[in-house]
């Protein structure tokens, strides 16, 4: 059977990147004694699909990862399992069952809705003008890693959420996930004036296409 | 003004995406042991002086925050040294060395413990309690500042520390580390003076205070005295054993990030009986204890649960020297094998038996390649340094391992031996051709060889402390041949700068003026010196002329037999006249054979029979030893029945 675990990915594994994600899911997976799917050959590996790579740095809310198991086992069984052995930093939101032929939920993503607390007070008239700057330009040309690119195109919605006075300003923001076509919550505030070091981001939401 | 563990935890977030891997720093993983601070009357920060991605497996520390954790009055944290991006960071942002647990400062801890394997870690250890908010010199810490104290390998010669450490541990740290938390408490309740608790420590077998001690020197620069500044010092100190193996640390912390080795590590046996005269850790870590086969299976079994990992080293100096070694290659096949984990079984014996071993393993174990350390190429060198092993057999053994399906074989070899001519050399290459050849034949041109030769470095306790090292312009001499011979597509070599070696040479035998060197070394930018691209020969060569030390007395100059050594105050449990007698024999080109056919008095026996009384048994490898006592109630016990 294929089951689909959503789950928070938290403070304490905020700076581990994707394949160390993909490290950790293993080795929680092999401390829940599930009947795991492990692929034949020289390096057997199991069968995990992980959704939608999260930048360094940035905690979530909404991570998803797909398990092939070589038995079926009741979704409360599986989940009981997996709370007993999550690492910290990982909390299990549900898990479901999934059709065994169900697309690679990466090919299906569409876009990741994320949240950043901005920590210094920046000036709030400053900023919204500057967010209605970026939502009126119809291309904003930027490099990254020595490619440019348009980042205006990979912003799907932006605007300020949080603004009671006294607290850190948020900002929420849909980026596209796309393949070949990802926006970087970093690139959006760099844009905006905002270093990364003063803002704290989380993955609040992610879209995928229904088809 | 100290930072509080939230300021810290602030700054953090704000510099940790700055720097290279950031999961560094941050603590957090799976059997990560957090107590509340107040929870606790002693606070212990273990302190491994190279980065996490080094320090996180080591096992020393993994036994002891396993061993303090468990103990409801204490805490111990872990701190690593911060790479020099971080480091840079965080001296610009004032934040402090900090524990990755709670965050808390260094120098709010009660004890902080140095691990120092090797000597090259020793500028990263000033490095480290600097940034932590300690004084360097133990003489300017008050009962304000923390307890520093270091063991592990190297301080063997504490010496050149010495100015560092207010304590040593010398030995295994099981028992000593329990007793001196105890000591600490005490001293703390009863309020008394930072002396008191040095002295009290003094008190505990295995622990050297250095500031309870002065050494004094001849003109030409030889020791002449080591004198103890107050009467109840131990002189010499004798180096702490457990007497039997305690059950293995199974709750490893399972990091975030990826590291040197993401591994359960049992230990399976301590000690090795082969006598190879080179070998520190074979000398020092005598007597040979052993674990049981049920012993390292449970624990195997219970790491795996608490862990998830998917690769298992059975650690020992030498394995295939394991009296139970089949029986427990057996079972961890059968019961892990199905598993799909990777099984190691480092350091095996060169015969075909060892093929056979890690062929037991192979279903647990894919691919990967086979190593053998021959050490010498000619049997002159293996006479000198006692480790015998006949060309045909090695030659043997390659085939079995190409034979068994494996095409890498990596061969580590050894150069620098005083004795040693560039004939012992161009047989390494030789040796290396031959195995490459025999390969070659069984495995086609898929064969490759890989002859990793570090260079000697004459250690203390061993039977070559007094052997001058080879100079510099032999070694390269040496190496320019083996680079030029060993060449090809199947062959691969690697090295050591003799910089480096350098380094090593001059701190593992040096004596208590090296503190100064070592500061100064420091000052002039030093650290890192284990990394070869952070290694910074310059300022060593000013700290020694700024010291008005010349390194060359420490590395490169026959010691007289009876010159009175830096380490001599300090009784590793083999005799002296026992690493002489071996320096003589190695002269002669003497072996001496594997003691467990045979008990050579090497000392251990007379220095810790007490232990070997209380732990009888065959899982030391030393004879056993009877109480007197209990001798004569048997032989009168036998007069009464012949009555």
């Amino acid at each position: 059977m294929r089951i689909r675990i959503h789950y928070s990915k938290l403070s304490p594994l905020r700076y581990s990147g994707n394949l160390d994600m993909q490290h950790s899911w293993e080795r929680t997976l092999r401390r829940s004694h599930l009947p795991l799917v492990v692929s034949q050959g020289f390096h057997p590996q199991l069968r995990i699909q992980q959704a939608c790579a999260l930048p360094l740095g940035f905690t979530s809310r909404a991570e998803i990862v797909d398990v092939w198991l070589d038995t079926d086992c009741s979704i409360p069984d599986i989940e009981q399992a997996l709370r007993k052995v999550v690492p910290p930093g990982i909390e299990i939101q549900s898990v479901e069952q999934v059709e065994l032929n169900d697309p690679a939920l990466q090919t299906r993503a569409l876009a990741s809705d994320y949240l950043a607390t901005l920590l210094d007070h920046p000036d709030l008239a400053e900023l919204q003008s500057r967010i209605s700057g970026l939502l009126a330009s119809p291309s904003i040309s930027r490099t990254r890693r020595g490619k440019p690119y348009d980042l205006r195109q990979l912003v799907e919605d932006l605007r300020l959420v949080g603004t009671t006075p006294g607290a850190p300003l948020e900002l929420s923001m849909r980026l596209s996930v796309r393949e070949g076509a990802t926006g970087r919550p970093e690139e959006v505030l760099d844009e905006l004036g905002i270093p990364a070091s003063s803002a704290r981001v989380e993955r609040i939401n992610l879209i995928f296409s229904t088809d | 003004m100290t930072l509080s563990p939230e300021e810290i935890q602030g700054w953090l977030e704000r510099i940790l995406l700055t720097v290279q891997k950031p999961g560094r720093y941050v603590g957090g993983e799976l059997n990560q042991v957090i107590k509340p601070w107040d929870s606790v009357s002693t606070h212990i920060a273990l302190v491994f002086p190279d980065i996490y991605d080094i320090g996180l497996p080591n096992l020393g520390l993994a036994i002891l925050y396993d061993l303090l954790n468990r103990r409801s009055d204490t805490l111990a944290e872990r701190s690593y040294a911060p790479w020099v991006d971080m480091e840079a960071a965080m001296r610009a942002s004032g934040i402090p060395l900090y524990s990755l647990e709670s965050k808390h400062p260094l120098s709010a801890f009660d004890i902080v413990g140095f691990t120092l394997p090797y000597e090259t870690l020793n500028t990263n250890a000033l490095n480290l309690l600097d940034l932590g908010g300690i004084p360097l010199l133990a003489s300017n810490r008050s009962s304000e500042h923390p307890l520093v104290i270091a063991g592990g390998h190297s301080a063997y010669n504490p010496e050149p520390m010495s100015d560092f450490f207010d304590a040593f541990v010398i030995g295994e740290g099981e028992e000593v580390i329990q007793e001196i938390v105890d000591a600490y408490r005490v001293w703390r309740q009863a309020g008394s003076s930072r002396d008191h608790l040095l002295r009290s420590l003094s008190k505990i077998g295995g622990v050297y205070v250095p500031s309870l001690y002065r050494a004094e020197y001849y003109p030409d620069g030889r020791m002449a005295k080591f004198i103890k500044l107050v009467q109840d010092a131990p002189l010499p100190v004798k180096k702490r054993i457990v007497p039997i193996l305690p059950n293995p640390p199974t709750r490893f912390l399972v990091p975030s990030i990826d590291t040197v080795h993401n591994r359960i590590a049992v230990e399976i046996m301590r000690g090795c009986t082969r006598g190879c005269r080179f070998c520190h850790a074979g000398m020092i870590n005598r007597p040979v204890r052993e674990r049981s086969v049920e012993q390292i299976v449970e624990a195997i079994q219970t790491a795996l649960d608490q862990t998830g990992y998917e690769e298992i080293a059975l650690l020992s100096l030498s394995s295939s020297d394991y009296s139970g070694i089949i029986e427990l290659v057996d079972a961890a096949a059968q019961r892990f094998g199905k598993q799909r984990l990777t099984i190691s079984l480092p350091s095996l014996r060169i015969e075909s038996f060892s093929v056979e071993l890690m062929d037991r393993l192979k279903e647990a174990r894919p691919g990967g390649g086979f190593t053998l350390a021959p050490e010498a190429a000619t049997d002159r060198m293996r006479r000198v340094i006692n480790k015998p092993i006949q060309t045909e057999q090695l030659l043997e053994t390659a085939r079995a391992v190409f034979n068994h399906g494996w095409t890498t074989l990596k061969l580590y070899f050894m150069i620098g031996h005083p004795s040693e001519t560039i004939e012992d050399v161009q047989a390494i290459v030789d040796l290396c051709k031959a195995v490459t050849a025999e390969g070659r034949k069984i495995v086609g041109g898929r064969v490759r060889v890989h002859a990793g030769v570090s260079t000697f470095i004459p250690k203390a306790h061993t039977p070559f402390q007094w052997v001058s090292c080879d100079s510099v312009s032999q070694i390269r001499a040496k190496q320019d041949l083996l680079k030029r011979q060993l060449r090809g597509s199947n062959l691969k070599l690697s090295w050591t700068q003799p910089e480096e070696t350098l380094l090593e040479a001059w701190l593992s035998r040096g004596d208590r003026r090296l503190g100064a060197v070592i500061l100064r070394a420091w000052q002039h930018g030093a650290k890192f010196d284990a990394w070869q691209d952070q290694y910074n020969f310059t300022a060593w060569l000013k700290a020694f002329s700024d010291a008005g030390l010349d390194p060359d007395f420490y590395s490169h100059r026959q010691r007289e037999m009876d010159e009175l050594l830096p380490w001599s105050h300090i009784f590793a449990g083999v005799r002296p006249a026992y690493l002489k007698e071996e320096y003589r024999r190695s002269l002669e080109g003497e072996l001496r054979a594997d003691c467990r056919t045979a008990c050579f008095a090497c000392g251990i026996l007379p220095a810790y029979a007490r232990q070997r009384m209380e732990a009888p048994g065959d899982h030391w490898k030393c004879p056993e030893v009877t109480p007197i006592s209990k001798r004569i109630a048997h032989t009168s016990a036998r007069i009464v029945r012949s009555e």
